[in-house]
């Protein structure tokens, strides 16, 4: 019997449910240390956190030690993030290409996983060195850490190793399964890279959150639940749904700065096309990634609420809160670079032009959403300023700082982001359907009655209470969603049977490509911002309330000071990215073969 | 060259991102700070006024009870009131349940520090738990960790606030030194001002009253205010200034935090001088 294309899916698939469950099994049914620790008489699992003096923090060379391990698992999480989301996009793409049958798509996925080979190793030494890091700098923590998750480090390991496996094998078997139902036999090694990949990071996303909302033990620290109560800690699934959808839009938007930079370089007609197209692929694979971000930060911030509303108060109200005018700058650039990209992408079709005049529209809610974003609510001020300004809030401006405003703004940002796409959507396809006009309609209603809904909940959110107005941006999120999934259901229905114009691949002008260089560049300041309010949060605790940090940088540091941290880390990053995209050039660059010499000539010929 | 130019695009884009860091204001946040306090010499004034530290400090009680409306707003209430009503809630079922004065308000309070879901006032509770829930964490656990002399100074602080006599017990020389609150970069804490026209500077109340001849004008004229108003008027038009508003003026201009920012004794030092001004 000839085996069906979808049953090396299927096989897959039983093989990474296998794994999931045996690693959960064997983080659930690891011994239970209180139980262990009766038997022979031992007390190390019931003894609580350590409590270290200041003197039990060993100093290395001068060193400091947090700055240390905060670069070493910053530039970790950066590398991580983009071999972790790289697979899973590659994967998708392959799959269009098989679908589609169109061999570009697989061209530009194998690309995609070209780049991620020389950045993997890279991963791996940055994990390495943090984890020694952690160890020099950090034993008490580390020992506890592992008291508490005893053999789940090991089972870490070993995904550890069956990633490398897996990503080597997808990789290197690529051309040798590249057709029929042996391309589905790739795509299966695809999927289980990817499922030990997010395996991965949702354990030791169980170790971060651990430290924030720990688990599995009592008040002072001692182990009272299983690895899995430890790992499943209130805020672990908020995080690993934020950190996924995050990790998808950074690989876009790492990936995209590549194919830039290669259209930049490239003066072939044909490369530049193919470029260009990766570009666009990218960008629209980092928005597709970014749209729903907001979303799960929200929930997020929920949960940090819902588990400690003090944390959640530092974070939104208190010592971190200006952290969130620069978010608010950076997520703004965001928007701004990746609509530029989508409106000069407008002149790659002939009936771009027709959309050019709504540009200028969406521009104005772009930046005008922007400037809500950045507007802060309390100023600091000198007394002058208070005279000039008639209070600490402006009169008009202060509104525009509470959360009803900023949550208008954002949703209708990413609506009209959304729109952009659809303009480039729209501009190489003429609908031929007779529902095409109808549909047309509704979609216009979605947006206005969607807008007026987001508008309207925003101003409801001014006259209710603070509890009903966290609850007004609920419609107002429905309402984003609602017209973003409702126009893509429409327009596939709309569009069927159109008439599609050419792309003319490659027509972008030389300045659109350096908008695909400041959403990398904003992407990785802004998760390491991230990454520092969310350690922050625990404040002068390793793990909330139950290991006190008794080092001498146990303080928060300011903004200034870590804005310069992570200029820094960003920066090496940037370096190893740089190398990384020579590497994969490296690997094509291919010696002229040298000029045959002719053959020496014999002593005789010689005296002659 | 398009390596140097993309370089030095992605250098420059880093830069106005650093710089923006840089000029936000700066503020460090240090863990609390272990000190001594000499608990055995302290009075009931100094255990007020110690209570009210805490409150702003250590207990970090005003991240949440505050105009913003996450929890009742300690420092603007009239807790004489507030406390009689929710002790008299047929739903209130704590210890000073039928109870009365300084002292049913003690076991009030410190049963809310330590068992905050005892009663939770109407409109308070944690999000889908009926008001049965509070948000509100434990003051002696981790992470606020209050002792229980800090415990005690805090309940003589609302008690205070509430216009009832303190109850609680003053720390004996025995006991052991309390935790100071830290003094941070954000609040640095370097005791309350004793003099009425140090008081005017830091809060800033020249840059709109004309004050001690700064002949601003957004605010009243305050020279000769003590002829108009009343002690008590003067205090309630400070911590809360739109409850009446002087004519030819708006509501909503002068900041209404200062209720929760001054001091206890220095509002009364500041309404003391500025009733003086006749």
């Amino acid at each position: 019997m000839t085996p069906g294309p979808i049953r090396p899916a299927f096989r897959a698939g039983i093989v990474m449910a296998s794994l999931v469950l045996v690693a959960a099994a064997a983080t659930g049914l690891l011994p239970d240390p209180a139980a262990a620790a009766a038997d022979q008489g031992m007390n190390a699992a019931t003894a609580g956190a350590p409590h270290v003096a200041r003197g039990d923090y060993p100093t290395i060379a001068g060193m400091s030690s947090r700055t240390t391990v905060w670069a070493l698992a910053q530039m970790h999480l950066f590398l991580a993030a983009f071999v972790l989301a790289v697979p899973l996009f590659s994967l998708a793409t392959e799959f269009m290409g098989k679908v589609t049958d169109d061999g570009r798509y697989d061209s530009m996925a194998h690309e995609f996983m070209k780049i991620t080979m020389a950045a993997y190793s890279f991963t791996a030494l940055a994990g390495g060195a943090l984890a020694l890091a952690l160890f020099l700098f950090y034993p008490p923590l580390m020992g506890y850490l592992l008291r508490v998750f005893r053999g789940q480090v090991l089972i870490y390991a070993l995904l550890f190793g069956l990633e490398s496996v897996t990503l080597y094998i997808y990789y290197y078997s690529w051309k040798a399964l590249r057709y029929g139902n042996r391309k589905w036999v790739h795509m299966s090694i695809g999927l289980l890279l990817n499922a030990v990949g997010l395996t991965l990071m949702f354990v030791a996303n169980g170790w971060a959150t651990f430290m924030m909302s720990p688990a599995g033990v009592d008040t002072t620290g001692a182990i009272t639940g299983t690895v899995w109560e430890a790992t499943r800690n209130p805020l672990w699934n908020p995080l690993n749904l934020h950190r996924f959808l995050a990790n998808i839009a950074y690989g876009g938007a790492i990936v995209g700065a590549y194919a830039a930079y290669m259209f930049l370089a490239e003066k072939d007609p044909a490369r530049r096309a193919h470029y260009d197209w990766m570009g666009y692929t990218s960008n629209f694979i980092a928005i597709l990634g970014f749209l729903p971000l907001p979303f799960a930060g929200y929930w997020l911030m929920a949960e940090i609420y819902s588990y400690s509303q003090q944390m959640g108060i530092t974070a939104m109200g208190g010592v971190l809160a200006w952290l969130f005018i620069i978010q608010a700058v950076l997520i703004g650039t965001i928007m701004l670079a990746a609509n530029y990209y989508l409106w000069s992408g407008l002149m790659r079709t002939d009936r771009g032009r027709k959309y050019v005049p709504y540009v200028k529209y969406v521009g104005v809610v772009i930046i005008g959403g922007f400037l809500v974003w950045v507007t802060p609510h309390t100023l600091i001020l000198t007394p002058s300023e208070v005279q000039v300004l008639g209070g600490t809030n402006h009169k008009l401006l202060g509104p525009l700082g509470i959360m009803p405003a900023k949550n208008t703004a954002v949703n209708l940002m990413l609506v009209f982001t959304f729109l952009s796409f659809q303009m480039f959507y729209r501009s190489s396809r003429i609908p031929t359907s007779r529902f095409a006009p109808a549909g047309n309609a509704i979609i216009y209603a979605l947006y206005i009655v969607g807008c007026l809904n987001i508008v309207g909940a925003g101003i409801y959110g001014y006259i209710t209470p603070t509890v009903y107005k966290v609850g007004a941006s609920v419609p107002q999120v429905v309402s984003t969603l609602v017209i973003i999934v409702g126009s893509v259901i429409i327009d596939i229905f709309r569009l069927r049977g159109a008439e599609t114009t050419t792309i003319h691949w490659g027509r972008m002008s030389p300045r659109s490509q350096y908008a695909l260089f400041v959403l990398p560049v904003a992407f990785t300041w802004l998760m390491g911002l991230m990454g520092y309010i969310r350690s922050s949060l625990r404040t002068y605790w390793h793990v909330y309330t139950v290991m006190r940090d008794n080092s001498a940088e146990a303080y928060i540091p300011t903004i200034g000071q870590a804005g310069n941290v992570i200029t820094l880390i960003t920066l090496g990053f940037m370096a190893v990215m740089v190398f990384v995209f020579w590497l994969s050039r490296l690997g094509e660059t291919r010696q002229a073969a040298p000029e045959p010499r002719p053959p020496a000539r014999t002593a005789t010929e010689t005296a002659r | 060259m398009t390596f140097l130019k993309v370089f030095a695009f992605s250098l420059l884009s880093l830069l106005v991102f650093t710089v923006f860091a840089n000029i936000l204001p700066q503020v460090q946040s240090d863990p609390p700070k272990e000190e001594t306090l000499d608990t055995g010499s302290m009075d009931m004034a100094g255990m007020i006024a110690f209570g009210e530290r805490l409150f702003r400090g250590k207990g970090t009680c005003t991240l949440c009870h505050n105009e913003l409306g996450r929890a009742p707003d300690m420092l603007n209430l009239d807790l004489t009131a507030d406390f009689a009503s929710r002790l008299a809630d047929p739903a209130y079922a704590g210890a000073a349940k039928g109870k009365t004065g300084a002292r049913a308000f003690e076991i009030y309070i410190r049963e809310s520090m330590q068992d905050p879901s005892i009663y939770v006032v109407p409109g308070f509770g944690k999000k889908g738990t009926n008001d049965t829930v509070s948000p509100m964490p434990r003051v002696d656990a981790p992470p606020i960790e209050l002792t229980e002399v800090e415990m005690n100074a805090v309940i003589a602080f609302l008690q205070d606030r509430a216009g009832v006599k303190p109850t609680v017990p003053l720390p004996s020389a025995e006991e052991a030194p309390a935790a100071e609150p830290a003094a941070t970069a954000q609040e640095e804490d370097t005791g309350p001002l004793t003099d009425p026209v140090e008081i005017i500077d830091s809060y800033g109340c020249a840059a709109c009253h004309d004050l001690n001849g700064s002949e601003a004008d957004l605010g009243p004229d305050l020279r000769g205010v003590g002829t108009r108003l009343s002690r008590e008027e003067i205090a309630r038009a400070i911590y809360d200034p739109d409850a009446t508003i002087a004519e030819g003026y708006e509501p909503g201009i002068m900041p209404q935090d200062f209720g929760e920012r001054m001091r206890v004794s220095e509002l009364n030092l500041l309404v003391d001088y500025l009733a003086s001004l006749k």
